[in-house]
C-alpha cells in the first residue's frame, strides 16, 4: 500500500514514518544524557569522597572525639548528636505532620482558607534553611527557654521539615480512590473510622516514603544548627537539654574549613558515615514501603 | 460452589430469540419479548408482599441542579428491584440517596420522604452512619481495602462492634457470597489480589457480613466479564431470600434475568430524572404502558 493514499472522500495522512522515528529516538537519547550526566557527577563525588576518606576511617574514627590533631580526632559526638537529632525530629514530625495532613485532606471543606493555608504550607517548603535557624533562636532558644541545646536544634529542624512531611503526606491521601472511602463509609464507617481503616493503610507507604525523605533532609542539614547552637568542636557525648552539641554535617562543616589537607580528609571521612546512615535510612523506607504495600493493588 | 453458571451466550437469548437470534437488539425490533420460564428470577410473587422501602415525592439536588425529580415508589421486601435507564436519569444517585451516600457530596440535598421499614431515613433522628450499616452497597468498580481477605470482610463487623466470632462471621459471610470455596486458603491474601468477578464477590461478602437488610448494587458488573456477570446474578437469586435488593443497572439483559421488578426512569429537558414506569420485570420487557419504556427496552432509545 501507498503509505500516502487518498481515497475518495477520506482524508489524506502523511505518516512520515521516518520523522517521527527519529524525533523519538533524539528524545530517548536526550534522556540518556540527562541520567548519564547524574551519573557521572555522583560517580565523581563518590570517588572523591572515597579515596580521600576510606584511609581516616576505622572503629577509632567512629568511637573517638575531635582532637586538634586530626589522626586522633574522631566523631562519636557527632553521631550520636545527629542520631538523637533524628529521633526526636521524627518522634515530633511523624505525628504533627500526619495529623496536619489527615485534617487538610480528609476532614477540612475545600474551602478559600483553607486553599490558602494549603499553599501557604507548600511555600514554607521552599523557605531557605537558614530563615528556620534565625526563626529557632529566637522561638526554642530564647521564648521557650531550651537555650543552645540539642532540643533546640531538633525542634528547628523538626519546623524545617515539617511542610515537606506535610505536603508529601497530602499528595498520598489524594492519590487513595474515593471509591476506597466510599467503600468504608457504605458499611457504617464514622470519618475517622473511615480514615484509619481504608485511608490510611492505603497511603501508609507513600506518607513513610515521605516522611523518611524528609529525615533524610533533616539529618542533612548544617546552617539552621549553627544558628541554634551547634559546635564545631565538641568532645563530649551531648545531651539533649544542656550544653553544647553538635550533628554529622556541622562537623564536616568545621573539618573542610581547616587549612590542614588531613582535616579535609577526615572530613570525607565524615561524610561517608553520613553517606551511609543516608542510606540505611532509604534501605528502611523501601522495607517499610514493601511491607506497608504487601495488600495495595492499584 | 453456588448454583450453576449458566452459559452465558444461552442467556443472551433472554431477549434477542425475537431478534433474528444474533444476541443484540436492534431498532428494527418491534418489541422484546422475553420468556418468562427464562428469567432467573421472576418465579411467582408471594402474596404476602411487604413494602421495605417507601420513596415518597422523593427529588434529588446537587446544589440548585435537580438531578432526581418527584420519583415515588416502593421497594418490596426479599425481591431484586432493578432501576434502568439512559445514562444521566439519576438512577445512582436515587440509589446513593437510600443509604445516604450523597450526604458525602458537597451541596447535595433531598427533598421528599424515605421510609425504611417506617422510618424516615432523612428524619431529624435518623443517623447515616446507622442507617448505612443496616443498608449496605456494592459499587460499579469492585472495591476491596488494600487489606488481606480476611480483614476485608471484617472490618464492618469489626467497626459496628459485632460481640460474636468474627472468624465465624467472616467465613459465613464468604460462603452466602459464593466465595468461600476460592479464598479459604488464602485468607491473608490482599483482597486486592483476586480477580474482578472475586474481587465483586468479595465486596458482597464484605457488605453482608454487617447484616444489612437492604443491599444497594449500583451496576455492580459493569466491570465484569460475562462468566462474572453470571455469577453475581445466581449470587443475587440466592440473596433475596434474606435481603431486599435494588440495583442500578445499564443492562437490559441483566434487567430482564435478574430482577422481579423493574423501574424504568429517563430525564426531561432539564435533565431531571423522573420515573416513566415500575411494573413487575416481565411486564416492563413484555408489555410495557409506556411509549418511552418501550422505545428504551426494545432499543429504539439509549
Amino acid at each position: 500500500m501507498n503509505a500516502t493514499a487518498t481515497t475518495a472522500a477520506g482524508p489524506r495522512f502523511e505518516p512520515a514514518l521516518m520523522r517521527r522515528k527519529i524525533s523519538g529516538t533524539i528524545f530517548y537519547g536526550a534522556c540518556l544524557l540527562a541520567i548519564g550526566i547524574l551519573l557521572l557527577t555522583l560517580l565523581l563525588l563518590l570517588w572523591d569522597v572515597l579515596t580521600r576518606g576510606l584511609p581516616w576511617l576505622d572503629w577509632d574514627f567512629l568511637t573517638g572525639s575531635p582532637s586538634r590533631r586530626p589522626a586522633n580526632s574522631g566523631i562519636l559526638p557527632a553521631l550520636v548528636g545527629s542520631v538523637q537529632i533524628a529521633i526526636i525530629v521524627g518522634l515530633t514530625t511523624f505525628p504533627t505532620g500526619i495529623a496536619a495532613a489527615i485534617y487538610l485532606s480528609e476532614y477540612a471543606t475545600d474551602s478559600r482558607l483553607n486553599r490558602l493555608l494549603q499553599t501557604n504550607i507548600s511555600n514554607l517548603a521552599g523557605v531557605p534553611s537558614i530563615i528556620y535557624g534565625i526563626f529557632g533562636l529566637a522561638l526554642f532558644v530564647r521564648l521557650m527557654g531550651f537555650g543552645y541545646s540539642l532540643v533546640s536544634g531538633a525542634l528547628t529542624l523538626a519546623l524545617l521539615i515539617m511542610p515537606i512531611v506535610i505536603v508529601a503526606a497530602i499528595e498520598a491521601l489524594r492519590a487513595v480512590p474515593e471509591a476506597q472511602r466510599e467503600g468504608a463509609y457504605a458499611l457504617g464507617a464514622s470519618r475517622w473510622q473511615t480514615v484509619r481503616g481504608s485511608v490510611l493503610p492505603a497511603a501508609a507507604p507513600g506518607i513513610m516514603t515521605g516522611v523518611i525523605l524528609a529525615m533524610a533532609r533533616a539529618i542533612g542539614e548544617a546552617a539552621p544548627l549553627l544558628i541554634v547552637g551547634a559546635f564545631t568542636f565538641v568532645t563530649f557525648i551531648p545531651s539533649p537539654f544542656e550544653g553544647g552539641y553538635t550533628v554529622l554535617p556541622v562537623q564536616v562543616y568545621g573539618w573542610a574549613s581547616r587549612p590542614q589537607e588531613d582535616f579535609q580528609s577526615i572530613a570525607a571521612a565524615a561524610i561517608i558515615v553520613i553517606l551511609v546512615l543516608m542510606f540505611l535510612l532509604n534501605f528502611l523506607a523501601i522495607v517499610i514501603r514493601v511491607r506497608l504495600s504487601r495488600h495495595i493493588r492499584w | 460452589m453456588i448454583a450453576p453458571v449458566r452459559d452465558p451466550a444461552a442467556a443472551e437469548i433472554d431477549t434477542s430469540d425475537q431478534a433474528g437470534g444474533d444476541g443484540r437488539l436492534d431498532a428494527a425490533t418491534p418489541r422484546v419479548r422475553i420468556d418468562p420460564t427464562l428469567t432467573t428470577n421472576a418465579g411467582p410473587r408471594p402474596a404476602d408482599r411487604r413494602t421495605a422501602l417507601s420513596l415518597q415525592h422523593v427529588s434529588c439536588f446537587y446544589g440548585s441542579f435537580r438531578a432526581v425529580n418527584d420519583i415515588s415508589l416502593d421497594v418490596a421486601a426479599n425481591e431484586i428491584t432493578a432501576l434502568i435507564g439512559p445514562s444521566g436519569c439519576g438512577k445512582s444517585t436515587l440509589l446513593r440517596t437510600i443509604n445516604r451516600m450523597n450526604d458525602l457530596v458537597p451541596g447535595y440535598r433531598t427533598e421528599g420522604h424515605l421510609l425504611f421499614e417506617g422510618e424516615d431515613l432523612y428524619g431529624p433522628r435518623a443517623d447515616p452512619v446507622a442507617i448505612r450499616r443496616r443498608v449496605g452497597m456494592v459499587f460499579q468498580k469492585p472495591n476491596p481495602f488494600p487489606k488481606s481477605i480476611f480483614d476485608n470482610v471484617a472490618f464492618g463487623p469489626r467497626i459496628n462492634g459485632y460481640k460474636g466470632d468474627v472468624a465465624e462471621l467472616v467465613e459465613q459471610s464468604l460462603r452466602r457470597a459464593a466465595l468461600w470455596n476460592e479464598v479459604k486458603d488464602k485468607m491473608k491474601e490482599s483482597g486486592m489480589s483476586l480477580s474482578g468477578g472475586q474481587q465483586q464477590r468479595l465486596c458482597i461478602a464484605r457488605a453482608i457480613a454487617t447484616a444489612p437488610e437492604v443491599i444497594l448494587m449500583d451496576e455492580p458488573c459493569s466491570a465484569l466479564d460475562p462468566r462474572a456477570t453470571l455469577q453475581i446474578e445466581d449470587l443475587m437469586a440466592e440473596l433475596k431470600r434474606d435481603y431486599t435488593i435494588v440495583i442500578v443497572t445499564h443492562n437490559m439483559q441483566q434487567a430482564a434475568r435478574a430482577s422481579d421488578v423493574t423501574a424504568f426512569m429517563t430525564m426531561g429537558d432539564d435533565r431531571g430524572g423522573f420515573l416513566v414506569e415500575m411494573a413487575p420485570t416481565v411486564e416492563i420487557f413484555t408489555n410495557p404502558k409506556d411509549r418511552l419504556t418501550e422505545d428504551y427496552v426494545s432499543g429504539r432509545f439509549g
